[in-house]
């Protein structure tokens, strides 16, 4: 029964401004902490994305999800690094990641 | 809620380093990478650093445009392309730059609230913001609303003068003689120096700094009112972008002249560029894709526009800004939350980048093709119709080509489809004339419009525009809400023709005039 936390930063993040754009969807927020629920699966990146559609995202889920997926044009980087490398919608989570989202789209 | 980011630093390192699926860098092997650049191409942090600031410094050098000493504005939008580029240009003028920038940067930017109906408490915030960021890079900036182009002159659309220079390597020689002689007499003033190469970085253009910094903060209420006018008569969303991007250019353009910059620097990455590129010939403006998507746009005369970061990918700009914690401040425009088939642009970027998440290479693979593009032989023999220049977008005309061609073909049909319009109307048409000129209005106030000045000028309005700026106008309801600069100069060019038919008579040919 393992208890996971991760931030979820939204956007281009930096030490002073912590917006970029997608976190208008978000009801305004940047940053989430979130404790998953207890699943005997291991989460994994496409399971985190089903259940921030449910729980999180306020409005347009289209805007950022399309399909099983997040939508074209969104970067996703896990722990600072690109998720191509990490395997994508199968990286597991761990405790403590760390998943940023950056939208590369214009007008955020 | 930065600390939190510090506070797992450690643990992340060594997570990713776990990770990362056995893949090292491509150009150290040693560390493991972060970043994937193409298929296959993986990064480690500080290779990708190093590639990036050297793709920069790569891009200025091999074009050799901008020569030293010479004042270059940044056009900043707080987004992450004109971020990353104000700080690539710190970077490169910081003191242990291997071969530093010799130029002298000045930070300009728009704020466009108007234009998607923010507040002007909203706005005041996203200002400061900037302020906040742009304050630290020590450059001297100017913050300007766009209602300014209320206040523009005229002159704004005439095509200026290209200064004449000398060779790339003499000017660079004479900059580093004059650079020495300098350190001979131990004045390290770079003010100086720069007033003795002829750039004007005087005292006034200070104060005129002030000024545009000040009148930015309150911009009247009409002005305000006008954009607002204006940009609801836009019955597109299309229309919108083409109009405000064209506005933009010319505050852009108007800030750059009075200041004394030569150069302005401005943004666009190359995922921007290919969506532009799409987008454009999608608006009839193919044309001109050398000049709105090349390196260097020099369609103004005086002033070239160039494009510093047209060699970088989005998500190399993204990641670069996450990595190195370069701010950008994000406001909402006027795309922001819109449906996807909402205007062309939209459209063209849901495009490229559906495409490029299937086909990773689809964004170089456009971006590539613009970069064979060429200047068209109508922009070659520029010195000879250098008068013929869109009203709007100061492109050379594309519309005076053969009869056999598209741009006629949608002329005839557009007049066919007008003729039912105007046999409907033409009795009140010819006697709307015809009592006009003798002063008085038979007709109601519906059909008087037909003969008031402005709707006899709204075809010859037209004819100074090129193809994609005729089809942003015909989205317009009226042509009255442009600022007034604009229809100032289609009074003057138009008065110019008039004038020119009238002596045309008396003038000597080219052709006449080399036989005599």
């Amino acid at each position: 029964m393992r208890v996971q936390w991760f931030c979820f930063f939204l956007s281009c993040l930096t030490r002073r401004v912590l917006r970029g754009g997608a976190e208008l969807l978000f009801d305004g927020i940047k940053q989430h902490q979130v404790t998953l629920p207890n699943q005997s699966n291991p989460w994994d990146i496409r399971q985190l994305l089903v259940w921030i559609r449910h729980n999180l995202l306020k409005e347009r889920p289209e805007l950022f999800i399309q399909g099983d997926t997040v939508r074209p044009g969104i970067l996703v980087l896990i722990n600072d690094a690109d998720w191509e490398l990490m395997g994508e919608l199968d990286y597991q989570l761990e405790d403590k990641d760390n998943i940023v989202f950056i939208s590369t789209l214009h007008g955020g | 809620m930065c600390e939190e980011e510090e506070v797992y630093c450690p643990e992340l390192q060594d997570t990713t380093q776990g990770k990362s699926l056995g893949k090292t860098c491509m150009k150290c092997k040693e560390s493991s990478a972060v970043l994937l650049i193409r298929a296959g191409d993986a990064f480690c942090k500080s290779c990708f650093k190093e590639y990036f600031v050297h793709k920069f410094r790569a891009t200025l050098g091999k074009n050799r445009v901008i020569y030293p000493g010479e004042k270059v504005l940044l056009a900043f939008s707080g987004g992450p392309s004109s971020s990353a580029m104000v700080q690539q240009v710190q970077e490169g003028m910081s003191r242990d730059a291997p071969k530093k920038l010799r130029f002298v940067p000045g930070i300009l930017f728009i704020d466009e609230g108007t234009t998607c109906g923010m507040s002007h408490e909203e706005r005041q915030q996203n200002m400061s913001e900037v302020q906040n960021v742009l304050q630290q890079t020590g450059f001297p900036f100017y913050i300007v609303s766009l209602e300014q182009v209320f206040s523009l002159p005229g002159s704004i659309l005439q095509r200026g003068v290209p200064e004449q220079r000398a060779n790339y390597k003499q000017e660079v020689d004479r900059f580093m003689v004059q650079q020495q002689a300098q350190g001979e007499t131990g004045c390290s003033d770079i003010l100086e120096n720069l007033a003795k190469l002829g750039v004007n970085v005087s005292e006034s253009s200070r104060e005129s700094d002030k000024m545009f910094q000040s009148t930015c903060r309150h911009p009247p209420d009409t002005h305000t009112q006008k954009l607002i006018q204006l940009f609801a008569s836009a019955k597109t969303l299309t229309a919108k972008h083409q109009l405000l991007h064209t506005l933009r250019s010319h505050l852009i353009l108007h800030i750059a002249r009075t200041c004394g910059y030569s150069k302005v620097m401005s943004g666009e990455s190359c995922t921007r560029l290919s969506v532009s590129l799409l987008s454009n010939i999608s608006l009839g403006r193919g044309a001109f894709l050398p000049l709105d998507t090349g390196f260097c746009d020099s369609r103004y005369g005086d002033v070239d526009i160039i494009r510093p970061m047209r060699e970088y990918s989005l998500k190399e700009i993204a990641f670069y800004n996450r990595l190195f914690h370069v701010s950008s401040v994000f406001i909402p425009a006027l795309n922001t939350k819109v449906l996807e088939n909402s205007s062309i642009q939209q459209l063209s970027e849901v495009f490229i980048n559906r495409l490029q998440a299937d086909f990773p290479s689809t964004v170089s693979t456009v971006y590539r093709t613009s970069e064979k593009l060429n200047v068209s032989k109508i922009d070659a023999n520029q010195g000879t119709c250098a008068k013929e220049r869109c009203l709007l977008c100061l492109s050379p005309l594309d519309t005076q080509v053969g009869e056999a061609s598209a741009f006629h073909a949608t002329q005839i049909s557009h007049y066919i489809s007008q003729k039912i319009l105007m046999k409907f109307n033409d009795p009140a048409n010819s006697s709307g004339k015809s009592c006009c000129q003798e002063g008085k209005c038979c007709k109601g106030p519906g059909y008087g419009d037909f003969c008031q000045p402005r709707a006899l000028q709204a075809p010859s309005f037209v004819d100074m525009l090129c193809y994609g700026c005729r089809l942003t106008v015909k989205d317009l309801q009226s042509l009255d809400a442009l600022p007034q600069y604009v229809l100032h100069e289609a009074e003057h060019r138009s008065r110019r023709i008039e004038m020119r038919k009238e002596i045309e008579e008396f003038l000597l040919d080219k052709d006449e005039e080399n036989l005599h």
